[in-house]
């Protein structure tokens, strides 16, 4: 019975990935699109605390929004995974149920 | 579209539902009543009024399932009832007794 | 209408003015209560600025829809879910909050209180224990 949250916004604008974080349970996963894949940078004030999630909880970042932020793979914080418009539907499919934090 | 109450003009959206509700009288009541084809006796006052003290302690007209409820812990199971309550109001106790009552179209009627 | 019951969780994240998400959230409640299914509302970060007493909006000329909580009970929505590191981090006690109560038609119509103050990690267990989440 696992979770998929989804992050739109950007962290650095206000606290919704750190609250999204903060409610996730071990199996769950997390994606951030649009605004939200600056979270998934490294070298960033929240960085550690993306990371500190440790391996229960699957990050994914869409690689759309990124391109067009100009954010290229090498830049991608560690335990991030690429992942396109099917990986999106894949994601919603595989988890029982998906909150998106708005 | 408007209502006249002895010459003031009181708009109403394009159910009959009036759009300021501050503009509610027992004048105007009348009057939406003879609209709606309802003779407003002693029992149908009863219940605009209940609707009319529903709104103003939680600001919402209720859905008809919870008016009906509602009065039936109010004023008892002889009125609290949907046939008498459809009897008073055919077209809906809710919709038809909120519009009356100068409320707006209640929250949750599907 | 459907025999098969989902629990449904409303979540609110936003402050009750600022934006429409707070009115509309308790819109959608209070017209998805006519489904018949099991229906909880969590209040966490700024979404526990909504179930604030005192509030008046008299001055500032927004409808305050702040007393449309105390008439979830009639409505059938009973569970209210508050998080407590949201209420502590925003300097609030359930005591700042409105006295919300439903009637307990399985126990004489006793009125017993809505909310439910849960910790970040029970919130977590709420959430996960749902069918549907619909977020505002």
């Amino acid at each position: 019975m696992a979770t998929l949250h989804t992050v739109n916004k950007s962290p650095f604008q206000n606290q919704t990935l750190i609250s999204c974080l903060g409610h996730t349970k071990a199996g769950d996963a997390v994606l951030m699109f649009e605004d939200g894949v600056y979270g998934a940078t490294k070298g960033t004030a929240l960085s550690d605390a993306v990371a500190g999630l440790g391996a229960d909880v699957k990050l994914y970042a869409l690689g759309p929004d990124l391109a067009a932020r100009g954010i290229d793979a090498g830049r991608l914080a560690d335990g991030i995974t690429l992942i396109d418009y099917d990986g999106f539907v894949d994601l919603v499919a595989e988890n029982d149920r998906t909150q998106n934090w708005l | 579209m408007s209502y006249d109450v002895n010459g003031a003009t009181i708009e109403h959206d394009e159910e009959g539902y009036i759009t300021n509700l501050s503009e509610w009288s027992k004048e105007l009541a009348g009057i939406i009543a003879v609209a709606e084809d309802i003779d407003m006796g002693e029992e149908h006052w009863a219940v605009v009024n209940f609707l009319r003290e529903y709104y103003e302690e939680y600001q919402i007209a209720p859905a008809v399932r919870v008016l009906i409820k509602s009065i039936k812990k109010s004023m008892g199971p002889e009125v609290g009832n949907n046939k008498y309550m459809y009897e008073l109001f055919p077209y809906g106790p809710a919709k038809q007794a909120c519009k009356i009552a100068g409320l707006p179209k209640p929250t949750g009627c599907v | 209408m459907s025999e098969i019951i989902k629990k449904f969780l409303y979540v609110n994240r936003k402050a009750p003015y600022g934006t429409i998400y707070a009115q509309e959230s308790l819109e959608v409640v209070l017209i998805g209560a006519a489904f018949d299914q099991d229906v909880s509302v969590a209040f966490l970060d700024d979404g526990v600025f909504q179930l604030t007493k005192g509030q008046d909006t008299t001055a500032a000329g927004l409808k305050n829809f702040s007393p449309t909580f105390r008439a979830l009970g009639d409505y059938e929505v009973t569970k209210l879910y508050v998080e407590q590191e949201s209420l502590d981090e925003r300097g609030l006690t359930l005591d700042d909050l409105q006295d919300i109560q439903y009637e307990d038609e399985d126990d004489d119509y006793a009125e017993k209180p809505s909310i439910i103050v849960v910790s970040r990690a029970e919130m977590a267990d709420v959430m996960a224990d749902q069918d549907v989440i619909l977020s505002f």
